[in-house]
């Protein structure tokens, strides 16, 4: 299969003219999702997708066309109108593919072959017995809003004219409920998930009782009132805030100024408790890659440490505009787009106390379970940070009585500054950062 | 796209071991867009997505499959993956009779996007490139986006249902950043609707432009927002957000279905104010979330979901219609042939109330008026929702004063219903919207005319 995409790149890039520059992405995945309700098996999806996505650069100027299939044809007209749409792009000095830069790809262990033989009965079975697990998992849940099963096997090819040549092949899955818990006419819902590279490390209890203990925790909880107070964020919360956290040490942003972090390289911009690292070749992590979106080595990048602002992350573009070197942080969304830059896998290095050990010291907070709106209420431009939430409350160095429908709201940079503590429970998550109890100082919590 | 006698068999593979119902969606989607950051204009990006899902309903089960290959033998293997899914048993049905029906969008295109000329395109960028950053030297970064699209889409069905749709969107937004004292402030305005270029006939982007950098500029002197319970006044047209979070999902039959809403059980119920008249209109000609026939190849349609504050239906798609044995609504709608159909909002509206705008904030003592709200999300099982605003100012004792910063408010979708005293007479739509569900996005459109909430709880950080 590596061979095949590796050799349709190579056409794509064969059909360069004389000063092109041309890089195909080539990609091709078979998913299965399965979701049952009412042990039943209410949809069972196989799909195969493929897909190209072409990039030429002619004279400093940049322009793109994918396709969705890997058809020969098709292939050659996505090149024709990635030339044609060249013509209408800016001038850009700094324009031009990633070159290979030395570093050595690491060598990651993201393919399973195990999935391949593991039946679809199989899968049906695991998300059965996940319902059933939930639905079992206390007498207060009165059902599931979902329960399912997701494989995929990914492979994809970079090819460039500049001499990018690499593929790579990796599986995933993952488990996932949403379970709702019900008692004096009132509902509440918790989720749980489990992933891996296959399904037999996938595991069925802790996503029901997850989401089972998410839910039914939170029967009975009412609005609080409105104070300054200090918040545990949950791991899940906290992956979700280094997701926001990762576009203000972002290249392109600094560039462009749309990092309030953009002159501050050096400078103590965090809690000396906070070092933040982005590392996609930890296999740990789900976003884990070997190579970044231009098919440059992924690597190590500490970000934040003790505080103190050390680098952004670059793709090739930005580190030749900013003349330093590309961090191996080119990003993309699949075929269908240009390489961006971002942060790939990144965590906070863990502290030395448990989330209970971080609440024992807590004498009036709240523990937020989860938030809603960070779409909406969150602009990494401007730091303002506003967001719905729901959690527990924190009194006297335990965990009471439950709350919602209230939001957290301070400021990104007052945030990071206001960090108290960092947990010792890293938990590697389905999304591009991992999560880790987070205890944040004087964060205004709006309610009644 | 596919010839009859193909679909037709096809149809008949899917059913081959048995089912009650089977259908093929064929797609085929040509896409552009152009971008402009930091004063350049940085790409031009086409695309082509062409393919067909085929789905095999056997009683409570979907089994689904998809293809980019539209031969016929690439259809038959879809077909026949589609049916293992399913895991049909018994005997099954092997001709379908296809009738062609044609639905008619109500308008015409004027101006197919591929007829318009790149450099067209890209003027508008350099355009609103340039009035934005005319607009005060506080303006210190700007990006443009143009993006169109067509989407034609062939539906067949074991039904006998076998009609199509040809759907051109063209959108465009203008982002800015603006620098001051107070660090940076960010702008945003977008205008999409289901036309081809005879939408910048309609629409200035240079008056857009200017709108995004003076949002911008206007809150570099925005104080912090409230913390805490407040009355909230909606401009028109600001965006019926509230509305689409608030119930809207809550009204989604699938999610009903499984006890996942608020809403469950309370049709012919009293679920809203008096005021409040809600509506869902799939044929609203031109505005964002149109379209002649949904991706079920129900027709869309206007469906009133509360009047005069009762609940009088939810939104349906076909699936969960046949379970109730009553008809679609025309809400079955999906992001790509890749996806399987699911019950969606169109264009989700409030109509029009009695009361004078003027009168509503001139009678509103302490409160905050969102002119422009942002996104939102909904937990529909609790009811509970956030959305944000983006351009948010102070009510006292009658007059709009100061702007707010950004944020979030939150609160409880039938408690918020109950809770608006006020609807205004100047209804409006909203921006273009994508909304999110299970993964999928699809393109909605919102409005409202200016209303009052008595109490929502927000965002902010100011005691």
């Amino acid at each position: 299969m590596l061979d095949e995409l590796l050799a349709i790149g190579d056409r794509g890039v064969g059909l360069a003219q004389a000063g092109e520059q041309v890089e195909a992405v080539v990609v091709s995945a078979r998913d299965t999702e399965i979701r049952v309700y009412d042990h039943e098996i209410e949809s069972l999806s196989s799909a195969e997708s493929q897909g190209v996505g072409i990039r030429l650069i002619k004279d400093g100027k940049q322009g793109f066309a994918y396709a969705g299939t890997l058809d020969a044809d098709v292939l050659v007209e996505a090149l024709g109108e990635a030339r044609d749409n060249a013509a209408f792009g800016t001038f850009d000095e700094y324009q031009g593919l990633a070159e290979p830069d030395g570093v050595e790809i690491p060598e990651l262990d993201l393919y399973r072959h195990e999935l391949a033989s593991f039946s679809t009965e199989a899968k049906i079975e695991l998300a059965l017995e996940l319902e059933r697990a939930v639905l079992a998992s206390d007498p207060r849940i009165s059902g599931i809003e979902q329960a399912e099963y997701f494989d995929t096997d990914f492979s994809g090819a970079i090819v460039s004219t500049t001499g990018v040549r690499n593929a790579g092949r990796e599986t995933v899955c993952y488990l996932s409920t949403y379970a709702m818990a019900e008692q004096a006419g009132e509902t509440q819902t918790g989720f749980g998930f489990s992933v891996g590279r296959e399904p037999g490390v996938l595991d069925v209890a802790t996503t029901a009782a997850d989401a089972g203990r998410r839910a039914t925790r939170l029967l009975g909880a009412t609005k609080p009132a409105s104070e300054r107070l200090t918040v545990v964020l949950d791991p899940w919360v906290t992956a979700q805030f280094l997701g926001i956290l990762g576009f203000t040490l972002n290249g392109e942003a600094m560039l462009k100024g749309r990092s309030f972090f953009a002159d501050r390289l050096g400078d103590e911009v965090a809690s000396p408790v906070l070092t933040l690292v982005d590392d996609p070749t930890d296999t740990r992590a789900f976003s884990a890659t070997d190579t970044d979106g231009e098919g440059l080595a992924t690597r190590r990048n500490e970000l934040i440490v003790d505080g103190v602002l050390q680098m952004f992350v670059h793709n090739a573009y930005t580190a030749r505009r900013a003349g330093t070197v590309s961090t191996g942080s080119a990003v993309r969304g699949g075929f269908t787009s240009t390489p961006g830059v971002g942060t790939q896998a990144v965590s906070l290095r863990p502290g030395t106390r448990s989330q209970s050990e971080l609440i024992g010291g807590i004498a009036d907070g709240i523990l937020v379970a989860d938030v809603a709106g960070l779409h909406s209420g969150v602009n990494p431009i401007s730091g303002d940070f506003s967001t719905g939430a729901e959690g527990l409350r924190i009194r006297n160095g335990e965990v009471a009585e439950p709350v919602r429908e209230f939001t957290i709201a301070s400021t990104l940079q007052k945030m990071l500054r206001d960090v108290a503590a960092v947990g010792n429970d890293t938990e590697w998550l389905p999304m591009s950062s991992a999560g880790v109890t987070l205890v944040i100082d004087d964060v205004t919590v709006s309610g009644a | 796209m596919i010839e009859e006698a193909v679909i037709s068999r096809v149809l008949g593979t899917a059913m081959q071991t048995g089912g009650d119902f089977a259908e093929v969606f064929a797609e085929d989607k040509r896409s552009s867009s152009a971008m402009l950051d930091d004063g350049k204009v940085e790409e031009l990006t086409s695309g082509r997505d062409r393919g067909a899902g085929i789905r095999v309903v056997v009683g409570d089960t979907t089994g689904f499959a998809h293809t980019a290959d539209l031969s016929e033998a690439g259809l038959t293997a879809a077909a026949q993956a589609a049916a293992a899914a399913a895991r049909s048993g018994g005997g099954g049905t092997n001709t379908v009779a296809l009738t062609r029906t044609e639905h008619a969008r109500g308008y015409d295109i004027e101006i197919f996007p591929e007829d318009v000329a790149k450099a067209t395109k890209v003027e508008l960028l350099t355009r609103a490139d340039d009035i934005a950053r005319s607009a005060g030297s506080a303006i210190t970064q700007v990006s443009a986006n143009y993006g169109d699209s067509r989407r034609r889409i062939l539906v067949a069905n074991t039904d006998g249902v076998l009609t199509g749709d040809d759907t051109v969107r063209t959108v465009f937004s203008v982002s800015c950043v603006a620098t001051g004292d107070t660090g940076m402030q960010t702008g945003r305005e977008s205008i999409g609707h289901t036309v081809g270029f005879e939408l910048f006939d309609r629409y200035d982007v240079s008056e857009l432009a200017l709108r995004a950098a003076e949002r911008a500029i206007t809150k570099l002197g925005a104080r912090p927002a409230p913390s805490g319970q407040l009355p909230v006044v909606i401009g028109a047209g600001g965006g019926g957000v509230m509305f689409h979070e608030a119930c809207g999902h809550g009204l989604e039959a699938d999610l009903v279905g499984k006890g996942a809403s608020v809403f469950r059980g309370k049709v012919g119920q009293q679920v809203a104010s008096p005021l409040v008249t809600l509506v869902d209109d799939g044929t609203m000609a031109r505005e964002w979330g149109c379209f002649a026939i949904d991706d079920e190849g129900h027709p869309a349609q206007r469906n009133v979901l509360i009047q005069d504050g009762v609940l009088t239906d939810y939104m349906w798609d076909n699936l969960r219609a046949r379970k109730e044995g009553r008809a679609s609504s025309g809400n079955g709608r999906r992001q790509s042939y890749q996806h399987l159909p699911m019950v969606r909002m169109t264009n989700t509206y409030l109509l029009d109330g009695e009361s004078d705008p003027a009168d509503i904030i001139a009678s509103t003592k302490e409160a905050v008026y969102i002119k422009h709200l942002g996104g939102g999300q909904v937990n529909t099982a609790t009811g509970d929702f956030v959305f944000g605003m983006t351009e948010a100012y102070l009510i006292e004792d009658g007059e709009i004063t100061e702007p707010l910063r950004e944020g979030n408010l939150i609160g409880n979708g039938p408690e918020v219903l109950r809770n608006i005293d006020a609807v205004g007479n100047d209804f409006a739509m909203g921006p273009p919207g994508t909304c999110g569900k299970d993964g999928q996005g699809v393109p909605v459109g919102d409005g409202v005319p200016t209303l009052r909430v008595t109490g929502l709880t927000i965002g902010g950080t100011a005691a």
